[in-house]
């Protein structure tokens, strides 16, 4: 077969299945994201305003997280941590839960996601003036609008730049799920590099689509970047 | 002294935590431990080797990897930028797979090649595993080694041409000093990165650390064990990596008589 042949959409092409993959990475990766935003804000509150033990539990939280390497969190949350809640859900009498793959992947990038997001978030909302805070507070607003309003807007121009950083180790992370049988892209890659013999080819196939995702994921944030430090200084 | 500088909520809290660690110790299985014991430490021992080698080869790879992008020919410039967008563009497990199912298909096709003194070589996976995380290294720190070079005062540079100072004595005396100097802080995070990394091999048949418990795990099926004590494992090497570090920028700063 030829390459063009090989890489056609529809089979016997293998194209349809790495898009399919790719599909799959993305959509793992854009969720762990969010969720590991969500942490990492609620983290960055928890480590400025908390109570020490708040403080000491979520040093404990990024510090282990940061340390321990992502394929052995995906074997724990994977093999694991369904096995305890089910021995769990078995004494008290209840019937058995399944966490397919993606939840695993979804809830391993979200985890990591948020112990460095937390450490990103913490340090924008620590370069925020706090005499535009006080200001806020004075003029009687609530906490969440002086978060809305104030603090979100002038964080973000320090925030962005961690981020987008973060946006592509999640998308790159997403690859690590292939060693719990996930078919996200670079297993398909492999799939179908096992099946026809070339694995040249689909390796390299598979890593054009991520280099592109990169490169389109840098120009979207980029332009996020102009647009929080808009009427900013330049140099 | 260090006693009385803990508060109680901190007492509390490591109270809590060595009485978890003493319940895993005490309710878990750990029978298996002397029968695998000579097993883990190879595989430590290869990890720890194959932490060190790569990163030492990949930032002796990322300083021209730097260099050429703050002040080399255009081509060379585009060629280490663009060396440095692939492979921060592109998964590391890709990579290995890449290079070791990849590259690794190809050399059967060199006539002669199964004769001769390479061979055992090319079928192995640690060249490949070494190769794999060795660019990686150099393509993250090639990066972070354009932005220290770029980011050396021009005036001590200048000030070392006006001296007659040959160029290469320059980059030898001052520019890659300043440069090394302005990137260690960040060497630890990257060195953890890099130790985080090296499971992957696993992947390719290399028996690390990782792949030591994966064969543990199949040959007991025990599901929390293993899994477990390896992560406590890698926990306590990024420890050390950072301990090591926090010495090394101490002896580092009071030598250059920064604080």
């Amino acid at each position: 077969m030829s390459v063009m042949e090989l890489l056609a959409l529809a089979p016997p092409g293998w194209g349809g299945a790495l898009l399919n993959g790719l599909w799959l990475s993305l959509q793992v990766a854009g969720a762990g994201y969010l969720l590991g935003l969500v942490i990492g804000m609620a983290g960055a509150a928890g480590k400025l305003s908390g109570g020490p033990v708040i403080r000491d539990l979520l040093t404990c939280y990024t510090t282990i997280t940061r340390a321990v390497p992502e394929l052995v969190l995906i074997l724990l949350l994977y093999f694991a941590v369904p096995e305890a809640i089910n021995q769990l859900l078995a004494t008290l009498g209840l019937g058995r839960v399944d966490i397919g793959p993606f939840a695993s992947g979804v809830a391993v990038i979200a985890l990591v996601q948020g112990a460095y997001a937390t450490e990103v978030m913490r340090g924008a909302i620590r370069a925020v003036p706090v005499g535009q805070l006080e200001a806020a507070h004075s003029l009687g607003m609530t906490p969440l609008t002086v978060f809305r309003r104030i603090t979100l807007p002038a964080m973000l121009p320090g925030a962005l730049p961690g981020l987008s950083n973060l946006w592509l180790i999640a998308t790159k992370d997403t690859a690590l799920l292939a060693v719990v049988g996930f078919t996200e892209l670079t297993l398909a890659a492999r799939q179908a590099a096992g099946a026809t013999k070339h694995y040249l080819l689909f390796l390299c196939a598979a890593g054009v689509l991520y280099l592109i995702v990169s490169l389109i994921s840098n120009l979207a944030f980029k332009g996020l970047e102009r647009r929080a430090t808009r009427g900013m200084h330049h140099d | 002294m260090t006693e009385r500088r803990l508060p109680p909520h901190r007492l509390a809290l490591i109270a809590a935590a060595v009485g978890g660690i003493a319940l895993l110790a005490t309710t878990l299985r750990w029978d298996w431990l002397p029968e695998y014991r000579e097993a883990i430490l190879g595989g430590l021992w290869l990890t720890l080797t194959l932490l060190v080698t790569t990163s030492v080869a990949g930032f002796l790879l990322a300083i021209p990897l730097g260099l050429v992008q703050v002040r080399g020919p255009r081509p060379l410039a585009w060629l280490a930028r663009g060396f440095c967008t692939l492979i921060r563009g592109t998964p590391l497990l890709l990579q290995v797979w890449l290079l070791y199912y990849g590259l690794g298909s190809l050399f059967p096709y060199l006539p002669g090649v199964r004769q001769s003194w390479l061979w055992p070589y090319l079928t192995d996976p640690w060249p490949y595993a070494f190769l794999a995380l060795t660019i990686s290294f150099a393509g993250y720190e090639g990066e972070v080694m354009r932005g220290a070079f770029a980011g050396v005062p021009k005036g001590e540079l200048e000030a070392a041409r006006s001296l007659g100072m040959h160029p290469f004595t320059i980059l030898r005396r001052i520019w890659l000093p300043r440069a090394v100097q302005r990137v260690l802080p960040t060497l630890n995070g990257e060195l953890i990165i890099q130790l985080k990394a090296t499971p992957l091999v696993a992947t390719i048949a290399a028996v690390d650390a990782y792949a030591v418990f994966g064969r543990i795990r199949q040959e007991t099926l025990m599901v929390y064990e293993p899994l477990l004590l390896m992560a406590l494992i890698y926990l306590v090497l990024a420890g050390l990596i950072t301990l090591a570090f926090g010495a090394l920028e101490r002896r580092w700063s009071r030598h250059s008589g920064e604080p």
